[in-house]
């Protein structure tokens, strides 16, 4: 706002951001729209729409989706909600290694809870061989609906954990207290008024789970089989074994982005409806869980956690087992990490560090800048990066990938298969979160401190760097962490943008799972997650927050 | 002790706006080098705007802004060579007290050999040297207000901005920062602006308020002036507390003879000789503050008026009354050691005119000699 016509570096900055936006996120969705609506001979057509929606084949999938997706954020809410109570009301016992081994669940790479599922439950599982053998029992299906349903729901149950565990701290201890002296206590006061208070939450929380789980495309993909949902539909046109149609592919992704789009500004309409402000200045006092009540609580907790994280265990359990192809033998060795070594384990692990690196260094880099344009130079350019910067944030890995593909695939820009393709996929992708956290932190800060650098003689660019950056770093910090950990477990983009070269843990991991080759893929799947574990706990331990933005 | 190197800040004609809403019209003031110059005036008033204008934090959309001769509407904030201490103090969190302190001379072509010591004089002056190396999230409100204050003054800037410095702290530290902070500025001689919308604090510590309402200046002089002599009913009803009483005013002999309600007559030496345009009968507002109002017994000559509720409060009792016609009033008397005045006794109220104030109802300005307004120098 001021100095109007004073030349600055910040304008620089704002089209830099511009342009790079406009190559790389508005052409390939541009490509992606043209794709859909041209045929191949040049002619206008909404030939593919109509052949979507018509067909039932098709269509059913965005009703799959949708199904399981609205299933899976209910139950996410149905089993968070009371994790978040008992922890935040309670004092639990082992309490930080709950609330570490929830992050650790939801953070694993998108595809190791479905595989490890279907080793355990699926068709040769563990569990399902044992209950035939011992009892003569034939366990249900774990494919399908119910198995998306029940990988999703244990996988993303701790995002509504984090996010409410948020809200109830943020209840002030008055506000339980003149409850319980106007008579209303226990469930009636969960329900009326705990429940209440966090309603922006639980609709933050829901839109959250039903966006990371509509998009996810690895479970659907493992575990859906006959049951066909819309990532995977479009992964199957544009890269499927049988007969794709990347016209077809084209118009699938169009949907996805409008349904997904109408779902978050649902989710914002929602929010404002419900949204008001509360403070605690008297945090609520954690009382001691006691008596039967107390028991079941604990059985609840540490239950829920340890099924959420078996699957997690069992892969490492299983990578360090005898394994020929497809088939365990008794006897512990690490022969399957030895065929690692030799199946590209060096240069997958390399390549992940190195596009974990550098996408986080410019995802850093560019968050930051943004953040600053956005809440310090508000303007119109500035509000459109803001926007395009969130885009993202509504659009599948798949479709980010196919977009990238379309747009780079040809000159002038030939980039498939290169490096750069997969970091600028992966910085895409991953940047709206932290963007996010880099802008609500900055905004906390009152603008006076960087007032105060500059009458103290301080240049405006020696301001940034000196002042300000550093008082964002702490909210950057959380931003980053668990910006790393999705870049090395990113899966949807990637299917589509990698090859022998660029290939990565997560893309090895897959490769081994879809050659039926279970021995390696639990190698490999085990040092993923040892690797996602090693960061998110050093994270949590240099944090020691519970202040978590996922 | 005015310091001969010190700046005059001189505004001519500033015009602020936001959008198309003017907040601060033609607005003049002039600050003098070395003084202790105070904005006071309601929340919304304009006067941190100014300040940030003189700060070079807000644009100037008109009239022009001066150092001594220097005309700073387009110079930078960082080359104003200004101390500024926000209301929030604004101190670096990631910097200990010692490189918050320090920070505004590593910005400027000041020898690198002896920042450790011009930092130490200002760590000494204000009391912090003991804390240099913690950081601020370990520190009291009272001692950031001090690395506020240091950090400000140790660039040894030419003015010194204060914006509401002591609104955070609680009342007791506020009472004692003040001091701090006044005689700082005695012992430096630094030409400083204040802003504060606590006028017991501005009268504490400034030589001169400009009391502000609505963008304009009402009035400007110092603490004794504008408490005695407000310039218009706005001033007087902002400083200190007043009872507004209706009444009308005949000039007989250079003496006013007032008529107020309930048919008391008082008799004022101190109103102006030639108040321009003065028909005599016309409506006045009198300004009494509740000392100037003087308990006596029912009876005597006065303003005729019953007791609501008293209120002992040490040093004085406060009384609640109400004229028999209606108007209400507030007095404060020093306390006695017999009893105090039971509720509904009828009492009458002697006015002291050497200290009351009368303005012009229609206009709102004084009519009173001895108004010193500095403002009317400018215009």
């Amino acid at each position: 706002m001021r100095e109007k016509r004073k030349f600055e570096v910040w304008h620089v900055i704002t089209w830099v951001m511009l342009a790079l936006f406009a190559l790389f996120l508005v052409y390939p969705m541009f490509g992606i729209l043209r794709q859909a609506v041209f045929a191949s001979d040049g002619h206008f057509t909404l030939e593919q729409f109509q052949k979507f929606f018509s067909t039932p084949y098709y269509s059913s999938t965005i009703l799959n989706s949708f199904k399981v997706t609205l299933a899976v954020t209910l139950v996410t809410l149905l089993l968070g909600i009371p994790f978040a109570y008992f922890y935040s009301f309670f004092q639990l016992k082992g309490a930080k290694f709950l609330f570490v081994v929830a992050i650790l669940c939801c953070m694993s790479a998108p595809f190791i809870g479905a595989y490890s599922w279907i080793m355990l439950l699926g068709r040769n599982g563990v569990i399902t061989a044992f209950f035939k053998d011992v009892f003569g029992v034939r366990l249900g299906s774990i494919y399908g609906f119910g198995g998306i349903l029940m990988v999703q729901a244990l996988k993303f149950f701790p995002l509504v954990f984090v996010y409410m565990n948020g809200a109830f701290k943020s209840i002030d201890n008055t506000l339980i207290e003149a409850s319980a002296n106007m008579g209303c206590t226990g469930v009636k006061r969960f329900f009326t008024v705990i429940m209440q208070l966090s309603m922006p939450t639980i609709l933050a929380a829901s839109l959250l789970v039903f966006m990371r789980a509509f998009a996810d495309f690895g479970t659907p993909l493992l575990i859906g089989e006959g049951y066909r949902t819309f990532p995977v539909e479009i992964y199957n046109q544009y890269l499927g074994e049988n007969g794709t149609d990347h016209n077809f592919a084209a118009a699938i992704s169009v949907i996805a982005i409008v349904v997904t789009a109408m779902v978050f500004f649902l989710q914002q309409w929602a929010t404002r409806k419900y949204s008001f402000s509360i403070s605690a200045l008297h945090p609520v006092q954690k009382r001691k869980p006691r008596g039967a009540a107390g028991v079941l609580m604990y059985i609840y907790c540490y239950g829920l956690i340890a099924l959420a994280f078996l699957p997690q265990i069992y892969i490492v359990y299983l990578s360090f087992r005898n394994c020929d192809g497809a088939v365990f033998k008794p006897g512990f060795s690490l022969g399957n990490y030895e065929k690692a070594v030799k199946k590209l384990l060096v240069r997958s692990i390399n390549n992940t560090l190195i596009f974990g690196v550098v996408s986080l260094v410019l995802i850093i880099l560019f968050a930051i800048l943004i953040a600053y344009l956005v809440v310090r130079r508000p303007s119109v350019p500035n509000h459109t990066i803001d926007t395009l910067s969130m885009l993202p944030y509504i659009m599948p890995g798949s479709i980010i990938g196919i977009a990238l593909v379309i747009a780079f695939g040809k000159q002038p820009f030939a980039l498939t298969g290169t490096m750069a393709i997969m970091i600028i996929a992966l910085v895409i992708r991953r940047m709206p979160y932290t963007i996010r956290s880099a802008t609500a932190t900055l905004q906390s800060i009152p603008i006076s401190t960087e007032e105060a650098a500059l009458s103290l003689g301080a240049g405006k660019l020696k301001t940034f760097v000196r002042i300000t950056t550093p008082m964002m770093a702490n909210g950057i910090l959380s931003g980053a962490v668990l910006s790393w950990v999705a870049i090395v477990t990113e899966l949807s983009s990637a299917i589509i943008l990698y090859n022998n070269k660029t290939i990565t843990l997560t893309m090895s991991t897959y490769a081994a799972i879809s050659r039926g080759n279970d021995g390696l893929a639990c190698a490999f799947a085990a040092i993923l997650t040892v690797l996602t574990a090693v960061s998110l706990i050093l994270y949590l331990q240099l944090t020691k927050s519970e202040d978590i933005r996922l | 002790m005015v310091n001969p190197m010190s700046v005059r800040i001189q505004i001519k004609d500033a015009v602020k706006k936001y959008g198309g809403n003017t907040v601060i019209q033609d607005l003049d003031l002039d600050i003098r080098g070395g003084e202790f110059f105070t904005l006071l005036g309601p929340s919304g008033c304009g006067k941190t705007t100014l300040l940030r204008m003189i700060a070079g934090f807000n644009s100037i959309e008109g009239g022009d802004f001066f150092f001594n001769d220097t005309r700073i509407n387009d110079l930078d904030p960082a080359k104003r060579n200004i101390g500024m201490v926000f209301q929030n103090y604004a101190i670096f969190p990631h910097l200990t007290v010692r490189k918050n302190v320090e920070f505004g001379l590593r910005n400027r072509p000041f020898p690198k050999a002896r920042i450790p010591e011009q930092t130490d004089k200002f760590l000494k002056l204000m009391q912090i040297d003991q804390l240099a190396d913690r950081l601020p999230d370990r520190l009291s409100g009272g001692q950031q207000q001090r690395v506020a204050l240091a950090r400000a003054l140790c660039i040894e800037p030419d003015v010194l901005l204060m914006d509401e410095p002591l609104s955070n702290l609680d009342a007791k530290l506020r009472v004692e920062m003040r001091s701090v902070i006044k005689e700082i500025q005695n012992n430096i001689g630094i030409t400083t602006v204040y802003v504060t919308h606590d006028q017991e604090e501005a009268m504490a510590v400034s030589d001169r308020i400009a009391v502000m309402n609505a963008g304009v200046i009402q009035h400007v002089g110092t603490p004794k002036n504008i408490y005695q002599r407000p310039a218009n009913i706005f001033v007087a009803t902002f400083i200190g507390r007043s009872n507004l009483l209706d009444g009308t005013m005949v000039m007989k002999n250079g003496r006013a003879e007032v008529t107020l309600p309930t048919g008391y007559v008082a008799e004022f030496s101190t109103v102006r000789q030639d108040p321009a345009g003065w028909k005599d009968g016309a409506p006045v507002r009198l300004c009494a503050r509740p000392e100037e109002l003087i308990v006596q017994p029912k009876g005597l000559p006065g303003l005729k008026a019953v007791v609501d509720d008293c209120v002992f409060l040490g040093l004085n009792t406060h009384y609640f009354v109400h004229l028999l016609t209606g108007e209400k009033a507030e007095i404060i008397q020093e306390s006695t050691i017999d009893s105090v005045i039971p509720q509904g006794t009828e009492i009458s109220l002697r006015l002291n005119t050497d200290k009351a104030n009368l303005f012009e109802k229609e206009s709102q300005l004084s009519l009173m000699s001895g108004v010193q307004n500095d403002l009317d120098a400018l215009r």
